[in-house]
This record gives structure tokens, sequence and C-alpha cells, in this order.
């Protein structure tokens, strides 16, 4: 822990992204908890109903950032919509590096039709672009956040599974593993151990920039009234509800924005540090990424 | 070399054909729910999946499609009972047209800051584009177009802006007024500068990020060193030696930033209500008005695939390191 804090501390390209997305993430958690009553319910509309941000309603409580056009408190939305947007970005993206992860070393492993079956059908998920995808997907299923987390995974898990697979190739010429096989380690024992430790590190940055991608994916197909399903806030149907608003009650669809432009920048900007720290000296590089993560 | 080339194109496609077909007719719903009357009976719902060939099992429908789409039948719209390939064709033009002078104008912009941020790299000039680029690469389309929108309509308005400078925010021509000749021209090109705007700077902020980043890579090349121990300028160095190597990346760029262009232009067709393909799809979506789904997905698909294809074939000729590869 000390040694994290002491590194985070030498890289500020590191250090400040990292910051801003916990800071983000400590709101998101923490402000909906001080807030009184239900943040979904709707209250009296016409005495509350987009109130400009820093005002007072009847009853004296302060609204840092305005009502929506339900009098409901816009920061207090904007925070629980920030927990469903970002645990659907990190969780999208992880669990969908982990399938491409696995789908991609075992193509490489295994070889043979399975290879050709799983880069095939990767390709073929490739070629549609991904939004077009996620709309047919999650609108003629039932569209919902389960719904947007399994598509989400399903749509991308290709760019990674492609990447592990040649760098598992590569890898498989290099002496280490091929005096592990010499040895008699087992054929997957060796994967595990050797071929895919020493291949994670380009899938480890493709995660922390489809950290970013899931969550800007997301808040589209909750735009368009396809993905987080009102009430329940996200960010993307926030500026959805605001869109009619724009001219009269801008606030309602510019906080969410902005709160989605952070969070996504602090993701990019993770993943760029990431990126810029493999592409050097790649082997001590990536085992000190493996490490640090 | 070319042949297996354009058969693997061809593979992908018919790929591409079956996936839609399996994720749009697997899909749970009844796309005749919603095109009946409210009292219909259900004979008459019988009746009418039999018309749209809906009651026939799902190998002959896809074997059917399959056929169709070959010959180049797309069938027919539920909704509107016009042929796919009529409705696709009316709403192409425009998201073609939106497309391209958006993706001209996001090379013209993002190739030379992403150069320029590399020949400064860490440098003022470097990191304040970097904030400004990835800012922008950040930012979702369809918050950028509502927020462009709130600012040249309503915003010029407050400022006291002359009413040129007001941008009209909706459609692709002004309605109830028949312009003709030139006038015409500048109306539909005054309904286009947001949505291009956003598009290409969307697109612009995401190349530059790729440029500088595989033009640092060639500046650090020993050869670039070479070139100015040998007393070549630096605009010679550039000419001669950086561009040849960065070439290739940039069509390898174009062939990448196809699928994110056609997908911000769903946004923004969505937001600026353009009749184009993008909106095109997502009315048939919401209609579950399924051949129009599956054609505009097949449409999508068939450029990204050319546009992968053309840069495979192109790139060859600009590295012929490549050739043997």
């Amino acid at each position: 822990m000390r040694r994290l804090w002491f590194a985070l501390r030498r890289d500020r390209a590191l250090a400040w992204p990292l910051a801003l997305l916990a800071l983000v993430a400590l709101a998101c958690v923490v402000v909906p908890f001080f807030s009184r009553g239900d943040p979904l319910a709707i209250g009296d509309v016409l005495s509350l109903r987009l109130l400009p941000p820093f005002s007072r309603d009847a009853e004296g409580s302060l609204h840092l950032l305005g009502t929506d056009r339900f009098g409901r408190d816009l920061l207090v939305r904007m925070m629980l919509a920030g927990r469903i947007s970002l645990a659907v970005g990190i969780v999208g993206s992880v669990v969908a590096a982990a399938v491409g992860t696995l789908l991609g070393a075992v193509a490489a492993w295994r070889g043979g039709w399975l290879d050709r079956a799983i880069m095939g059908f990767g390709d073929t998920l490739l070629s549609v672009p991904r939004l077009v995808l996620l709309l047919v997907c999650a609108a003629l299923w039932q569209p919902g956040l389960l719904t947007v987390v399994i598509v989400l995974i399903a749509t991308g898990w290709m760019g990674v599974a492609r990447m592990i697979r040649a760098e598992i190739l590569g890898v498989s010429a290099q002496p280490y593993v091929q005096a592990a096989q010499a040895l008699g380690m087992r054929r997957w024992r060796v994967l595990w151990r050797h071929a895919l430790p020493n291949a994670l590190g380009p899938a480890i940055v493709a995660t922390t920039l489809g950290v970013g991608n899931a969550i800007l994916l997301e808040s589209g197909l909750s735009f368009l009234g396809m993905g987080i399903q009102p009430p329940r806030p996200s960010w993307g149907n926030m500026i959805a509800g605001g869109r009619d608003l724009i001219v009269t009650a801008p606030w309602v669809a510019v906080a969410p924005g902005l709160a989605l432009i952070a969070t996504v920048l602090a993701a990019t900007l993770i993943g760029d540090a990431a990126r810029d720290r493999l592409a050097g000296e790649r082997g001590a590089q990536r085992r000190d990424l493996a490490d640090r993560v | 070399m070319l042949v297996r080339r354009i058969a693997v194109a061809l593979v992908l496609l018919w790929l591409v054909v079956t996936l839609t077909f399996g994720l749009v007719r697997l899909a749970p719903g009844d796309p005749t729910a919603l095109l009946i009357a409210p009292d219909a009976t259900a004979a008459d719902a019988a009746r009418l999946r039999g018309e749209l060939g809906l009651n026939r099992s799902m190998p002959v429908q896809y074997a059917q499609w399959l056929g169709a789409v070959l010959r180049g039948d797309l069938g027919m719209s539920f909704t509107s009972a016009r042929p796919v390939t009529t409705v696709l064709g009316e709403a192409a033009p425009i998201s073609l047209a939106l497309g391209a002078a958006s993706l001209t104008l996001t090379f013209l912009i993002g190739v030379p800051v992403g150069m320029l941020q590399a020949a400064r790299r860490g440098r003022l000039t470097d990191r304040v584009l970097t904030v400004l680029t990835t800012a922008v690469y950040a930012a979702p389309t369809f918050w950028l177009a509502l927020a462009l929108v709130a600012l040249f309509t309503y915003g010029a308005a407050t400022l006291g802006l002359p009413a040129e400078w007001r941008l009209p925010a909706f459609g692709i021509r002004t309605p109830g007024v028949t312009l003709t000749g030139w006038a015409a021209v500048v109306d539909v090109i005054r309904h286009a500068i947001l949505p291009v705007a956003i598009l290409a700077s969307v697109g612009a902020a995401g190349i530059a990020r790729y440029t500088r980043s595989s033009v640092a890579d060639v500046l650090q090349l020993d050869f670039v060193r070479t070139a100015h121990a040998k007393g070549l300028t630096g605009r010679q160095v550039y000419q001669r030696h950086v561009l040849a190597n960065v070439l290739p990346i940039l069509v390898v760029l174009f062939a990448l930033s196809l699928p994110g262009l056609l997908a911000g232009s769903i946004f923004v067709e969505s937001v600026f209500a353009w009749p184009g393909l993008g909106r095109a799809m997502l009315n048939a979506i919401l209609a579950r008005d399924y051949p129009v789904v599956m054609g505009a997905t097949v449409f999508y698909a068939a450029a990204v695939i050319a546009a992968n294809l053309a840069a495979e074939i192109a790139l060859p000729l600009l590295d012929p390191r490549r050739e043997r590869a």
C-alpha cells in the first residue's frame, strides 16, 4: 500500500486521473446518503420543478444543482446515476476483457478449428459497428440494466481476444515457454503460469480504455431510450430528460453531461498512462504494471 | 492474394447476414402486435403473420432471406409496405454525405494536429492540445450536439447576434419555404454545419490522439536521426521520411474510424432530426420493423467490411515491407 502511494506520487500522469475517478466514485457512493426522502419519488411538482442551481425550495432545503422537471434534486439523482453508470462501465468492460482473455488464450493454445471458430465469430461481431449491435440487441430484447451489461460483454470481448491471441502466439516461441514444455510441464499449466502472464499487458490497457467506452455506450443507449429505463436514473437518460429543456433549463442536461465527460476523461487518461508505461521497455514494465495493479 | 482477401470479406459478409438474422428473428416479442389494430382478432394476427412470412420455420425463413439478399432484395418494410432497399436508398445518401463531409474534415484537422503535437512533444502546445483532444474524445456526441444547439440557437439569439449567425438546429432544409438554385444549397449547408462540426470534432480528436502517438513512435526511430544527421532540414525529414512511414498508419486509421463515425451519425441524426440511415434504423427498431433493421445492419456491416478490405489492399502499396507479411 505504501509502495503504491509512493509510486503514484512519482507518477503524476496516472495519479491525477485516478484521483478524479476516485472522487467521482466517492461522491456517487456518499452523496445520496445525505438526501432526505426517496430520490426517485416525485413530490410537489408545481413548487419544486426546474429550480435553478444554488436555489432553496419552500422547505428551505438547498438544491446545489437545481431540480429537474419533476422537482427531483439533480445532484442526488446524478450521483445515483453515477453508481449505475460506473458499475455498468466497469463490470461491462472488465468481464468483457476476462471473456476475451479466456477465448483468445484458448484459441491461441488450442489452435485448429476452435481457433478458427472463435476468431471468425469475433471478426463477424467486429464487422458490425458496436453501437448498431448494441441497439439491435438492447432494443429487440428487453431493455434494462441487465441487458445492457450482458450486451456490453457480448460485444466487447473481440478486441482483447485478438490481442491476447497474437501476444500468446508471440510468447509461445520464447525460450522460457519452450523450456517449461521441455521440462514436462503440462500444456495448459504452461499457458496459465508462463504464456498468459506475459501476454496480459495489452489486455490491461485495452480494459482501462474500454471502461470509458462502455460508460459512453451505456449512456448513449440510455439517451436513445434503449438502455437504463426511467425512473432509475442514468447519465444518459438524464440528458435525454433535459433534451427539450436545453433552452429553458439547461442545467438539467448540462450537469450529467459534465459528470459523464469527467468520468470518461479520467478513464481514458488512466488507459493512456497504462499504455505509455507498457510501450517502452515491454517485458520489465509489463511485469511492473502487473504487480502494481 | 487479392482474390483470397475478397473471398474472406465475402465470407465475413455472409456471417454478418447470418448473425443479423439470428439476433433479430430470435428476439422475443411479436412484430405483428405493433402492426395490427387493437380490436383485431387472433385470426387476423395469424393471417398477418402469414402475409409477412413469419409463420414459416426459422430455417426456411433464413434460406429465403439469404436468397433474397443475394439477389439484392432486402424484403418489404413491415410498417411502410415499401421495399427495404427503397427505404434505405432514400436515407443512405443523406448519411453518406454527412459521413463523407465529416470524415474529410476529421482527417484534415486530426492529422495535422496530431503531427504538430508529436513534433512539439512534451511542450506547452502539446499539453494544451492533449487536454483538449482528450476532453472532446471523452465527450458523448449526443451531449455535444445538445450543447451546440443551445449555444447556436438560443445563445446566439440572447447575445444579440445577427440572424444569419443563428444556425438551424433541426432537419436538413428550412420547412415551408421553396428555395431554388444557390439559396437552396446555402440552406442545406447551413443545416449541415452543426452536425458535421460535431462529428468532425469528435472524430478529429480521436485521430489526433492516435496520430500523435504513432508519429511520436516514428520520430524515435534510427532513420529519423540519420536523416537529421546527414543535414536534411526539418521539413525534408518530415516530407521524405516521417510521412512515408505515417501514411500506412493513416490508411489503417481510416478503416478504424469508420464504425465510430457511423455510430456517431446515429446520435447526430437523432438529435438533429436528419432523415438518414441512423434515424431510419432507430425508428425501425422501435417499431420492430425487422426487415429494415436487418437491412440497415447489413448495410453498416458491408460499409465496415469494404473499408477494411480497401485498407488491406492499399497497405502493401504504401508500405512494401508488408508485402511479405
